[in-house]
């Protein structure tokens, strides 16, 4: 394999962890009015995600620096054409950031209520926007080599908005059965019969999505070609599957785990699509920013592969375990100020 | 206004406001892990109280800090795409090396810091605040590495048709910013200390739990005394590396027209940009400048004169924030060397004239911070990489001028909305003072005191 193999897979998979930590965040903040019956309620959800929450953000720092210092031009190219809608993800990852913080700072039912829609805004206009995004990734963007020549209003095609409609789904279960394991009483009841209800409309959408694969896109080409690779996908319609069954068998944490490794799987099914692209074009394929033609030099991919290979694993292990430090089930305590 | 204006102004815009939190983190974290540190080590609960009160200012300034880099991170790409290709291959890696080794530590441990007071030993939450410390300020090396980088290039090569880079050593050993590292955290430190000192102050004028802030304020004056010492000594060789690389951003801090051997330095100078001199220069120390610019008092100072003119940064904004950035350290120090000596001998609760003046000096660190990037980025003008690449050319084709113009409104008003809210919140903290309930705490085994 070379670095540039490398660095795509390592890419895929920073994204893929990104989505499965910081998704659960993202269904979490979404559900948190919903499942909750009072202020006692709504502080013990924000409490299931205050410790980790900004460590699974990093996950997309660390994909985007990523990027960055592994794809160049992948990394201009994808940010300037989005312009747009990364300004708006910027801003819903700003106030959902200070709203788990600042919350609890004022003894204010006003005050509180406004954190509490930030954090719903700042969870759904993510997982909406990241899905927009990657299905147009999928589909191709607007560009030549004279340039971009899309809109914001183009990235909402059907395809694109069908995407973001699967990510929204995904995160809404996975973050549904992480209340489940990390509370108990009516939130964990409540979140468990909207992880089950969530499931169904998860299914119907991710077959007309894997449908809709086929004609909007050129991801199942890679498929044709090298049919063994169908097995990530299999995988992934398995362990949706076995959500479900988990689920049905009160066995919840399994149940999550099977979730996460949905989300894994549906973000490797559509980047093995795209191998060796990366951004394509939608109406020149000469112009397709590919592994090769945007990545950087292979002395600083060698650099970069040291690097992750140092810290990644040790990132993972710490991050496991305060996992696991803080593994059991959560408090309504104060901000910052758990109950024993 | 054109796309390439708009978004210099942006960038100008939203690091700066990240520069408003960071400067607090980097020191702040230090001094609330040697709080905690204190009480492990005595069981003295005056400590924990102490921790508890500080550490509440650090989570609400730490929170915009957090959040306000987020955007910096995409920013690059967003509105400097061409920079982005032109030298990703070099800068990308500090920036994706920051994240990977910094932020994941400091993310992760802030987080079992601020909940895990019952879950964890007194010893291990100890730690953890350590280690947010560490990152912290790790952070700041990889992105002054980075930012050094921009302002003398080293290590890389031009080849097709980019900055390739063929030494990573160069790049992490550069001295350019290995400086801005020395220079900057301990800007960070005077911020940080005279913060505490300031607000100890303002509670000690009130006679508020005087102990807690007689000792709060007594370590934040050391602190100080160490930082303002070192920011202004490290800044020192800071200005002999500009020189040396930089000859036209030194020539505009000093503003030095004509070149000389053994050029004087001024207390007072008043440049006159059109008339390519100074009009007013006064309270001169002979050859003091050439000391200053090279080490040797007959050393040759380059004058503005002397390099082409669309080579010159912009005079006037790069020398009155550098004066102004010098003066304030020269108070600094003296205000610290008072304030140690004060502390030291236990006279501050009757020093009440004193103890206002440090009130109102907690603003003027974060001023001298922000002086200090104006003189290192507009100095740096026309270049984004200083000689490597003009700003001009850096910018994105695919990003348009209403894209931007509603970008800049958009941070404008969000930002100065949410650092409202910041700054309301530290306030009604700083004043509310200490809590005494510190029943959900696990006490260490040697605890003592109510
Ligand atoms: C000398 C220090 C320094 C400088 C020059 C910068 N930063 Fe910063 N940054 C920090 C020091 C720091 C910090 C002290 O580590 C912060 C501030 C508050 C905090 O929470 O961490 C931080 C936070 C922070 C975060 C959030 C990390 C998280 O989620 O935990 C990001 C993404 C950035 N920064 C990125 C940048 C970029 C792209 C910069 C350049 C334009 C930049 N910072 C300048
Ligand atoms: C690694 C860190 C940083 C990098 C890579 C960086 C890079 C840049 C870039 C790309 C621009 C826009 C182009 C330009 O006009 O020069 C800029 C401008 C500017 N930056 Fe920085 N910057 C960094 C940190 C900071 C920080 C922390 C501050 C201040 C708090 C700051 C202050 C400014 C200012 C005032 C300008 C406007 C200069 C001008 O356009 O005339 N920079 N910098
Ligand atoms: C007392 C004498 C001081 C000297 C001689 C000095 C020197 C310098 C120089 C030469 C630069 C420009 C670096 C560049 O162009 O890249 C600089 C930048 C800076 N200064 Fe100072 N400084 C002093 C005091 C202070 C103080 C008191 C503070 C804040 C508390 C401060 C904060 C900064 C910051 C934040 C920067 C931008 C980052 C950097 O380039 O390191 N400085 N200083």
């Amino acid at each position: 394999m070379n670095y540039q193999a490398i660095w795509f897979v390592l890419w895929s998979v920073l994204w893929a962890v990104y989505f499965t930590t910081d998704g659960f965040d993202f269904g979490a903040g979404m559900l948190q009015r919903f499942v909750s019956r009072s202020e006692k309620d709504r502080r013990t959800v924000n409490n299931t995600m205050g410790p980790v929450w900004d460590g699974n953000e990093v996950w997309l720092l660390t994909a985007g620096g990523a990027t960055f210092a592994a794809f160049p031009v992948v990394y201009a190219s994808m940010f300037s054409f989005l312009y747009s809608a990364l300004l708006l993800l910027l801003f819903a990852l700003i106030f959902r950031g200070v709203a788990f913080e600042f919350r609890g700072q004022r003894d204010s039912q006003t005050w509180r209520n406004s954190w509490d829609w930030a954090l719903l805004f700042g969870s759904f206009i993510p997982a909406l926007l990241f899905g927009v995004a990657f299905g147009n990734i999928f589909e191709g963007l607007n560009f030549d080599s004279t340039g971009w020549h899309g809109s914001l209003l183009g990235l909402l095609n059907p395809y694109g908005l069908l995407t973001g409609v699967l990510f929204v789904l995904l995160f809404l279960q996975h973050g549904a059965l992480w209340l489940r394991i990390k509370t108990s009483g009516g939130i964990a009841e409540r979140s468990a019969a909207i992880a089950g209800g969530v499931w169904y409309a998860l299914l119907a959408v991710a077959v007309v999505f894997l449908a809709a694969t086929n004609f909007a896109t050129h991801l199942y080409d890679n498929y044709r070609d090298q049919p063994l690779w169908v097995i990530v996908p299999l995988t992934a319609v398995a362990a949706l599957l076995s959500v479900k069954v988990l689920a049905r068998a009160g066995k919840y944490f399994a149940s999550f785990m099977a979730s996460c490794l949905t989300i894994m799987t549906v973000v490797f099914t559509g980047v093995i699509g795209l191998y060796p692209n990366m951004i394509p074009s939608s109406v020149d394929p000469a112009a397709n920013l590919t592994i090769y033609n945007s990545s950087s030099s292979t002395y600083t991919l060698q650099i970069m592969t040291v690097v992750a290979v140092v810290f990644v694993p040790l990132v993972i292990a710490y991050q496991l375990w305060v996992y696991r430090i803080f593994r059991e089930e959560t408090g309504s305590g104060v901000y910052g100020q758990m109950e024993p | 206004m054109d796309v390439l204006e708009l978004s210099r102004l942006q960038f100008a815009l939203t690091s700066m406001f990240h520069f408003i939190f960071v400067p607090l983190t980097l020191g702040l974290s230090i001094l609330v892990a040697f709080m905690e540190t204190k009480y492990v080590r005595t069981g003295n609960e005056m400590y924990l109280r102490m921790t508890k009160f500080w550490g509440k200012l650090f989570l609400i300034n730490f929170a915009l800090g957090v959040v306000t880099g987020i955007t910096l991170e995409f920013q690059f790409g967003m509105n400097w795409s061409k920079y982005s290709e032109y030298v990703g291959d070099i800068f990308g890696a500090p920036l994706a090396i920051e994240a990977t080794a910094a932020f994941f530590l400091e993310s992760t441990f802030i987080g079992l810091w601020i909940f895990g007071w019952n879950r964890i030993s007194p010893r291990l939450h100890a730690v953890s605040i350590w280690v947010v410390a560490f990152a912290t300020n790790l952070s700041g090396l990889w992105i002054l590495l980075a930012n050094g980088w921009m302002q003398h290039p080293v290590g890389y090569v031009l080849r097709n048709g980019r900055a390739e880079m063929v030494d990573f050593m160069a790049m992490v050993t550069n001295p350019y910013g290995l400086l801005k590292f020395g220079h900057q955290i301990m800007a960070g430190y005077v911020v940080a200390a005279f913060f505490v000192m300031g607000i100890s102050a303002w509670h000690l004028r009130r006679q508020n739990s005087t102990e807690l802030f007689k000792s709060s304020f007594k370590i934040a004056a050391v602190f100080a005394l160490v930082s303002s010492l070192g920011v202004g000594l490290i800044g020192d060789f800071h200005a002999k590396g500009v020189a040396e690389s930089q000859p036209a951003k030194f020539a505009a801090m000093e503003s030095i027209w004509n070149t000389q051997d053994d050029a004087d330095w001024n207390l007072i100078v008043i440049p006159d940009t059109s008339g390519h001199k100074n009009s007013v220069e006064a309270v001169g120390l002979p050859e003091v400048l050439s000391y200053l610019a090279t080490g040797d008092f007959d050393g040759r100072v380059t004058g503005l004169n002397d390099i082409p003119a669309n080579e010159r940064p912009p005079v006037l904004p790069v020398f009155t924030s550098f004066r102004l950035m010098v003066y304030l350290g020269m108070l600094f120090a003296l205000l610290a060397v008072i304030a140690t000596f004060k502390a030291w001998r236990g006279t501050l609760l009757t020093s009440r004239r004193f103890l206002w003046i440090m009130v109102y000096m907690i603003p003027l660190p974060y001023i001298a911070n922000q002086l200090g990037w104006i003189v290192a980025e507009v100095g740096r003008q026309p270049w984004i990489v200083y000689g490597v690449l003009l700003t001009a050319d850096a910018g994105s084709p695919a990003v348009s001028l209403s894209q931007v113009w509603t970008s800049l409104t958009a941070f404008t008003l969000v930002y100065a909305m949410l650092g409202a809210i910041d700054i309301f919140l530290l306030f009604k903290v700083a004043r509310k003072g200490p809590d005494d309930d510190l029943t959900f705490i696990v006490k260490p085994a040697n605890s003592q005191g109510a």
